[in-house]
């Protein structure tokens, strides 16, 4: 495996990571408002509360994680990315500005302020949509080289079809991802009214997750041919990932083993996710970046892989110690615990 | 939008960004620690206010933290939007510390969430101050690397253009840069400074408002002591700052104390106005700025002259300088009379007026945060990469970053006011008088139960 591909594959899973745990924030926020809207919030704050709590701050650096390690790795991502996506991004930045503070404001600092909660709940919803831009351009079509300088053209991007298909898609996959692990969060906490309206939510949200999927491989055969074509070469990944999604829904019907439910829906999304990426290359920025024409300088590849694997060295018994003492602690979960926090 | 003004509302958007940032960073910075010594003195001295001290603190931290991180977030991602050709550059020489900062950052993060969620989890107390060491630690160290990342921008090493393409990178080198060491213990130890003075401003506060509680006496008396520490620490270390400028970049010196011609036995000049090339009004120290640059009353100091005009820094930083210097020693001053004032059992530093400067002493560091990164960030114009690439070069060319300055602006309005308003809100509501009433008696109610919990 050359160090390219290596850069990418780190990089893919530490995006893979942040998609995992923000859906679940995002729409653990969302669910959260929602409840405050429709009245039903005594039965599902305090487990969202339970889990987000310990855990929102460590959410965040995945991203922050992906996009250093991006530009690390790929500096002329800076250059085509960091020019072109300035509104996007920089809406992006905002809007997790607001949801970070404001959880924190609401959750330490004047408990049950309803403005507050809507405020982030709303801003969960519009995140994934925002940040999803970046996937659409990586298509490519939207960006023209004016004197070498790259422009973003925001009519086409606007107007096509395959925008919209995965600005849909984040939103369903988020309340879909969210509401099949809280779901299983809540059956842990022996909260049977929170599971049940929760199963309830992700069995709603299945359906439009999967059907946006499938309208983006199609949407993708006249956008981007080459793309396609290679789609359709992985498809046993894309199979695979159908059938363990089929898997997760036939679990929640059941009422039966939600744990088997959340693995088996982390293993449909890292296949499609990784087939998706795969497909993808060797382009960063379909036609204009490939990884190898970007990728930094051997000494800082070698650099940054050091330095990697010495942090994660010490990232991963930090994590799995988290995970431990909060995600996986029965008295924890359930609230036994005497852990009001500081 | 021509360049021009994509180059001028990048400027103005970063700096904002910046200047909102540090604030909360720089808290962020030394508060873990100042929790970390307050829970370390609650132990060691079986004293359970230092205890809730930490307790206290560490509440009000997590608020300015979340701040802190989703500014921290812009300012990160913002370097890549609004300069796009700089990080091009820059990536393949100092990724490497950037990259070392996320893991810092996220190995603080980690342990900050367990820190708050398990309070009363242990039985020893002292189990529970050991997962204050890795936030604290991580808290500091991506100060640490960050600030590397600015130092190599002050002082470029570790790689050659040849033609046009950058070659013979070595990450190491330009890490380890001669702006490097002063910059780093300057940024960290003004950190430290600057939250212990914050702190002992609410505590004098709160004893100014009525409350006379031994409590905030001991929180007074802590922070006060640690404050004079890390302000001589800082004083010291800003005199080795001052002759790395001297060394490696005299047109930033030169042009804080408008020092024109190169001459010995120059003078160190405090405030004043400039006219033309004379300077009106100032306080003259004579044979200072010798000493400050070289150690040596009698040595020549170089002057702006001997730089081409296009590369002198813009000549008001002289006051962001005297800002920042004369609040320092001010602090000095305010910490030390009061440590001594302990000792010798001097009545004044009790007094309302007293505590009153005390007070001030919160603000006044953080104006003296602010003025210091000005003065460091406007001393560097007009380069990025000192000698290297200039601002302009380097800047976006996308025609929408004036908008994009309104929203952040009213971004950091909202985020202000909310903080403030939290703040207040979790203080006020719960005074600390209260808080050890309502811990006494859950005590009590324990033991008559019989199954004590902690």
């Amino acid at each position: 495996m050359s160090l390219e591909v290596l850069g990418i594959t780190v990089l893919m899973t530490f995006l893979f990571g942040y998609i995992i745990v923000g859906a679940i924030d995002f729409g653990a926020g969302f669910f959260n408002a929602y409840s405050l809207l429709t009245g039903k919030e005594r039965i599902l704050t305090n487990v969202i509360q339970r889990y987000l709590s310990p855990v929102w701050e460590v959410t965040n650096v995945f991203l922050v994680f992906f996009f250093v390690g991006m530009v690390g790795f790929f500096p002329s991502t800076a250059f085509y990315y960091g020019t072109t996506m300035l509104v996007p991004l920089s809406i992006a930045l905002i809007l997790l500005a607001i949801r970070g503070s404001y959880y924190a404001f609401e959750t330490y600092g004047a408990r049950g302020h309803k403005g507050y909660s809507f405020m982030y709940g709303l801003a969960g919803l519009l995140l994934p949509a925002s940040l999803s831009i970046v996937l659409t351009i990586s298509e490519g079509g939207f960006i023209d080289m004016v004197d070498g300088q790259p422009v973003l053209d925001y009519g086409a991007l606007f107007t096509s079809p395959l925008t919209w298909s995965i600005v849909f898609l984040s939103i369903a996959a988020t309340l879909y991802i969210s509401a099949v692990f809280l779901t299983w969060y809540a059956d842990k906490a022996g909260d049977r009214d929170a599971t049940e309206l929760l199963r309830k939510y992700a069995l709603i949200w299945s359906l439009p997750t999967i059907i946006t999927a499938g309208g983006i491989v199609w949407e993708l055969r006249s956008h981007n041919a080459e793309h396609y074509n290679q789609l359709l070469g992985l498809w046993w990944m894309f199979a695979l990932s159908g059938a363990l999604f089929i898997g997760t829904v036939y679990l929640l019907w059941k009422r039966h083993n939600y744990g088997l439910a959340v693995w088996l829906l982390i293993g449909q999304f890292a296949l499609a996710f990784y087939g998706y990426g795969i497909a993808h290359y060797p382009y960063l920025l379909y036609p204009h970046l490939t990884i190898h024409d970007s990728f930094t300088n051997p000494a800082m590849a070698t650099a940054l892989i050091i330095a990697f694997i010495l942090g994660l060295g010490l990232l991963i018994p930090s994590l799995y110690l988290l995970l431990r003492l909060f995600l996986f602690n029965k008295d924890y979960v359930k609230g036994r615990k005497k852990d009001e926090h500081a | 939008m021509g360049n021009e003004e994509a180059v001028f509302f990048s400027r103005v958007l970063t700096e904002l960004t910046l200047s909102f940032h540090i604030i909360y960073a720089t808290i962020g910075v030394g508060v873990p620690l100042m929790i970390m010594i307050a829970q370390w003195v609650g132990i060691k001295k079986n004293d359970e206010h230092y205890i809730l001290l930490a307790r206290r603190w560490a509440r009000g931290f997590v608020i300015t933290v979340a701040v802190g991180v989703v500014t921290g977030t812009a300012i990160g991602m913002q370097l890549s939007l609004l300069w796009p050709n700089f990080m091009e550059l820059a990536g393949h020489v100092i990724a490497l510390p950037l990259f070392m900062e996320t893991f810092a950052f996220f190995f603080e993060a980690i342990f900050l969430g367990i820190y708050l969620y398990t309070w009363d989890r242990f039985d020893n107390q002292k189990k529970h101050l050991l997962l204050l060491v890795p936030v604290a630690l991580g808290a500091s160290f991506s100060a640490v690397f960050i600030t590397i990342v600015n130092a190599f921008m002050n002082a470029p090493q570790g790689f050659d253009i040849v033609d046009g393409n950058l070659v013979n990178i070595q990450p190491l080198v330009a890490m380890f840069n001669p702006a490097m060491p002063t910059k780093v213990a300057h940024v960290v130890i003004t950190a430290y400074m600057t939250s212990a003075f914050v702190l002992a401003a609410i505590a004098a506060f709160r004893l100014l408002k009525g409350s006379n509680h031994e409590y905030h006496k001991k929180a007074l008396f802590l922070t006060m002591k640690l404050g004079l520490i890390f302000s001589i620490g800082a004083a010291v270390i800003g005199d080795f700052s001052g002759k790395y400028l001297a060394e490696y970049q005299p047109e930033k010196l030169a042009a804080a104390e408008w020092h024109f011609e190169t001459e010995g036995e120059a003078p160190l000049m405090l405030y004043g106005v400039l006219d033309g090339q004379e300077v009106k009004y100032a306080i003259k120290i004579p044979y200072a700025l010798s000493i400050l640059a070289h150690s040596d009353p009698t040595a020549e100091v170089i002057g702006l002259n001997e730089f081409p005009e296009d590369e002198i820094p813009p000549l008001y930083i002289h006051y962001l300088f005297d800002t920042m210097v004369m609040i320092g020693m001010f602090m000095i001053l305010i910490s030390g009379l009061y440590w001594l004032g302990r000792h010798l059992r001097w009545q004044f530093i009790h007094s309302r007026w007293y505590r009153w400067l005390i007070v001030a002493g919160g603000p006044l560091t953080i104006i003296a945060i602010e003025a210091g990164w000005w003065f460091a960030e406007v001393g560097r114009q007009p380069w990025i990469l000192r000698d290297i690439m200039k601002v302009p070069e380097a800047a976006t060319t996308s025609g929408h970053v004036d908008t994009m300055l309104y929203l952040f602006a009213a971004l950091y309005l909202v985020l202000g006011v909310g903080s403030v308003v939290v703040l207040r809100r979790m203080f006020r509501n719960n005074p600390v008088e209260r808080e050890i009433a309502d811990r006494e008696a859950e005590a009590i109610e324990g033991n008559r139960k019989g199954g004590d919990h902690r």
